[in-house]
């Protein structure tokens, strides 16, 4: 599965489990966020990427 | 001065020797002849170039007997040592493509006359041969042979000349990875514009740069049970450990990384780094984390949530990197992961 902020290039090159992302050089984090509030961040998006790999799915999907 | 000579190569049904029931006619040299599509050849050379002779051979004899049939036509194209070398074109007829292309690039390489084909772009021979010899774009039957010799003539005599090769996109051939430059009549942002107002009308417009093409592969099946799951992790992001003991390149990437992160429960400004060199490193370098979230995994595997967090992960840039290489590296990046073990993978990507 793919954590990726710009969706629309994971969909052109053919990822199927899509999890949108906060920003190009901080994928996973937040710089302007507390840690313990940047962690959470990250860890909700994990969240939903694992959660992800438990769905099935026909073919492309993006995991808002 | 002397006509350049042409050795024309054609199948049993462009030579009218028969249909499919004579497909495995063998390899024929027919000296002083221009059979079928030669006709229309030789007319398009005018006193240019004249066919000195053209060799038929059945479609299923080639592919069925490649290397005596190889063998065979390349020994006769050695003793006729024409100029260049003309085969085709086989539109969408796939064993001819592959005929076509097949000893056309046989004849360039074996011999080191410049070979010319031409076909459908869908024909399997397109494909396989379009980056060792010319090969021009055709349509996809027999009702396209004029546009497809008009094409592939100039081609064949600039060939034979020695003449400089235009850009595909004049010349009419398939591109083939080398890339050609050319001034064209109309300035780029007057083209831009024509196309943007073809594209607003719904008209057909052509890219000047076209995409490559991204294979599709079946999604994975779900995980069943993931407390149970190897969970690896895999990136395009670049990180590294610090000082990037692989010098893995900061954009068209030529390797990957494998690294151990046995006992690691955070990444730190100390201890990792990005290699990247397509985005603002400062957030990444801070706390790799950001885009490797081994701090969180490692937390998911302590609870239980996930079985276990794979003990390696895989890195590269993907800034500029070549479709190519990034094919190759997920290739074998994937084949440890499935020895190893892994049950799925979280890639990320800046």
């Amino acid at each position: 599965m793919h954590i990726c902020t710009v969706t629309p290039i994971s969909v052109t090159v053919g990822a199927n489990r899509i999890v949108p992302a906060i920003a190009i050089p901080y994928p996973l984090g937040n710089p302007s966020s507390e840690i313990e509030e940047e962690k959470a961040i990250r860890r909700k998006i994990v969240e939903n990427a694992l959660e992800a790999l438990t769905i099935g799915v026909d073919g492309q999907r993006i995991f808002e | 001065m002397a006509k350049i000579k042409v050795v024309h190569y054609i199948n049993q049904f462009f030579a009218q020797v028969g249909g499919e029931e004579k497909a495995d006619y063998p390899a024929e040299l027919r000296i002083g002849e221009a059979v079928g599509p030669g006709l229309a050849f030789a007319a398009n050379f005018k006193d240019e170039a004249e066919i000195i002779a053209t060799i038929v051979c059945g479609d299923s004899y080639f592919n069925e007997n490649l290397e005596k049939a190889k063998k065979d036509i390349l020994a006769m194209v050695r003793e006729q040592a024409p100029d260049v070398f003309i085969a085709g074109p086989a539109f969408n007829a796939g064993r001819y493509g592959v005929a076509c292309g097949t000893i056309a690039a046989a004849v360039q390489e074996e011999l080191g006359i410049p070979a010319v084909s031409g076909m459908y772009v869908e024909n399997p021979g397109a494909d396989m041969f379009k980056n060792q010899i010319y090969m021009v774009v055709t349509k996809n039957n027999a009702a396209g042979m004029r546009d497809a010799v008009s094409k592939m003539a100039p081609l064949a005599l600039k060939l034979a000349k020695g003449e400089t090769v235009g850009a595909s996109v004049e010349e009419g051939y398939m591109p083939n990875g080398t890339r050609v430059n050319f001034f064209d009549k109309k300035r780029g942002s007057e083209r831009a514009v024509q196309m943007l107002l073809k594209k607003l009308a719904g008209k057909a417009f052509e890219t000047e740069y076209p995409m490559p093409n991204f294979d599709r592969v079946e999604p994975s099946p779900p995980i069943k049970d993931l407390s149970h799951a190897k969970i690896a992790l895999v990136t395009s992001g670049g990180i590294v450990p610090k000082g990037n003991p692989d010098h893995i390149e900061s954009s068209s990437a030529s390797r990957y990384g494998e690294y151990d992160i046995t006992g690691v429960s955070d990444l730190t400004e100390d201890t990792y780094e990005t290699a990247h060199g397509g985005y603002d490193p400062v957030y990444a370098n801070k706390d790799a984390d950001r885009v490797l979230p081994v701090d969180v995994l490692r937390d998911l595997e302590k609870e239980g949530a996930i079985g276990k967090l794979h003990n390696l992960f895989y890195t590269t840039v993907g800034n500029g990197t070549s479709v190519a290489s990034a094919k190759a590296f997920a290739a074998e990046i994937a084949a440890k992961l499935k020895k190893d073990g892994v049950d799925a993978v979280i890639l990320t990507s800046t």
